[in-house]
């Protein structure tokens, strides 16, 4: 008979997207399947206003364990491009520096990475990537993110709400918000701050979350948890096809539960106060 | 289900019941407006079997949605008139018959990857093999439905026999090295998308054909064949033994 070997944890959604946790998934089988394949893999960070001070660690630590091995194109959004260290690649990886505007407050910069990201797909990275991961970039990788997150549609657990109820999820509430979820629905709680896909798909859903986003600028309201609510609100009736734990978007400040056995991705500590001005 | 693997260490799902809400799944999948085929062959005195799997399969295959059944048949005068939800659709499509049984499942192999070529791929978008002597009990729905696709055979579980029953002679082109392989694969259930399946009909019909000009004839005919494809390319989905019908081979 042939059982789990992750008892403890759901492993496969009800919509048959499997759920990332290790131990369900032979990364040697993965990478035979996915090497040959040539693919270049995206990953788009922001690091606007004193958020450049995050690029350096976050980028020596995708060296050494994201996906190694691949050709990984890192497009760092910014401001102020002269404050991005210069650091030094494996071969077969690059970065590219994408000049943005810088909005006023913390939560419209946060909320205009949708427009952004599906505005540089459109006119860069269609043509450079397979596949496209937008990451937070206050955050450190600590252990191996390779193919077993590869999918159409990724999203991440967010790691204060895998263990809660669904009633406790921070969803939107208002009717009046077109993030909003009632109670009683809702599957996971996501984090904004991992998620991606084929980069076609990361395209169709950034455009839609940066029109809910400004249906409610329209409408004098902003979403609880900024984009985050949107993305959630769209993951709800587009279901993503594969779930990464929240092994890959960790929060340092929390206890390690029993069921996390790897941290992969976690947040820098830092003093929010100070960062967002 | 904590009890039973769910997921294959490449990620692919493995169908259960009990891990998955048909529902969440449906309204997924009406959205993409496809169109399923079912392929079966009714060849000789298998034709007795007609009336039962096609009741069954109208009433419980994939119940709701259009499916194109395609029926190869040695006689197909002897098919009573069945009534068909709105939905499916029959087609009869007359074959000769052959001798030997193995003769007809190597026949299969070809049959459907030239039918393929030819018509099922305008007409379905996912395309699944049934053996005609199986007949559903229970709602088989969109759960099945992904790009390639095995069922696990519950011989697997049957601990009185061999664990695996892959050919193991190298001589044939089923052959799998001791030692390997993931799953056993019932030929009696299989499928995906057109691409797919014709790709898997193609490679496993070169396959038997090859093996009889060496003079060999793999252990379980064409099963064995499936199964060497399924090793190199992997299933992206898997129904587990709830799925495998087999009463008695």
């Amino acid at each position: 008979v042939i059982s789990s070997r992750r008892q403890d944890v759901l492993t496969v959604t009800p919509w048959l997207a499997p759920i990332i946790w290790e131990g369900t998934f032979n990364s040697e089988i993965l990478d035979s399947a996915y090497r040959p394949l040539n693919l270049t893999i995206g990953v788009t960070v922001f690091a606007v206003g004193k958020y450049t001070r995050f690029v350096g660690r976050f980028l020596e630590s995708a060296e050494k364990h994201f996906m190694k091995g691949y050709r990984v194109n890192y497009y760092i959004f910014t401001d102020k491009p002269e404050a991005i260290p210069h650091v030094q690649l494996q071969p077969g990886r690059r970065s590219v520096v994408v000049p943005i505007k810088k909005y006023t407050n913390w939560q419209e910069i946060s909320m205009r990475r949708m427009e952004a990201i599906n505005k540089h797909i459109a006119e860069t990275s269609h043509h450079e990537v397979d596949y496209l991961f937008c990451l937070d970039s206050d955050m450190v990788f600590h252990n191996a993110w390779g193919p077993e997150t590869l999918g159409d549609i990724v999203a991440a657990i967010h790691p204060g709400y895998f263990n809660v109820p669904r009633s406790q999820f921070p969803y939107e509430r208002r009717s009046s918000s077109a993030a909003y979820i009632p109670d009683g629905e809702g599957d996971f709680y996501y984090g904004g701050a991992v998620f991606g896909g084929l980069v076609k798909k990361v395209y169709e859903f950034t455009k839609t979350c940066h029109m809910t986003i400004l249906a409610d600028k329209a409408n004098g309201i902003m979403a609880a948890w900024q984009e985050e609510s949107h993305l959630n609100r769209h993951f709800l009736s587009n279901k993503p096809t594969k779930v990464l734990s929240p092994e890959y978007l960790w929060d340092d400040r929390k206890p390690k539960p029993p069921v996390i056995h790897l941290v992969r991705f976690s947040t820098v500590d830092k003093n929010y106060k100070e960062i967002r001005d | 289900r904590r009890d039973v693997l769910v997921l294959t260490p490449w990620l692919a799902p493995i169908v259960w019941e009990g891990t998955f809400n048909r529902d969440i799944l449906n309204a997924q999948y009406v959205q993409k407006n496809l169109v399923t085929g079912v392929v079966t062959f009714a060849v000789e005195k298998y034709v007795q079997f007609i009336k039962g799997f096609m009741t069954s399969a109208n009433k419980y295959f994939l119940a709701g949605h259009q499916v194109n059944f395609y029926l190869f048949t040695d006689n197909p005068e002897q098919i009573s008139h069945l009534q068909l939800a709105p939905e499916n659709h029959l087609f009869v499509i007359p074959v000769q018959n052959h001798t030997r049984w193995r003769e007809i499942s190597a026949r299969r192999m070809d049959i459907i990857s030239t039918y393929i070529q030819s018509r099922f791929q305008y007409e379905v978008d996912y395309l699944y093999s049934i053996d005609i002597d199986v007949q559903l009990f229970e709602h088989v729905g969109v759960e099945i439905i992904d790009r390639l696709v095995g069922t696990i055979s519950s011989w697997q579980y049957d601990t009185r026999r061999e664990s695996k029953s892959y050919e193991t002679r190298a001589e044939s082109r089923a052959a799998v090295p001791q030692g390997e392989g993931d799953f056993y694969y019932t030929a009696s259930f299989y499928g995906g998308s057109v691409a797919e399946v014709y790709k898997l009909t193609r490679a496993c019909f070169k396959g038997i054909m090859e093996d009889r000009r060496n003079g060999i004839e793999a252990r379980w005919h064409d099963e064995s064949h499936l199964n060497k494809y399924l090793l190199s390319h992997k299933p992206t989905r898997l129904l587990s033994p709830e799925y495998c019908w087999d009463a008695d081979r």
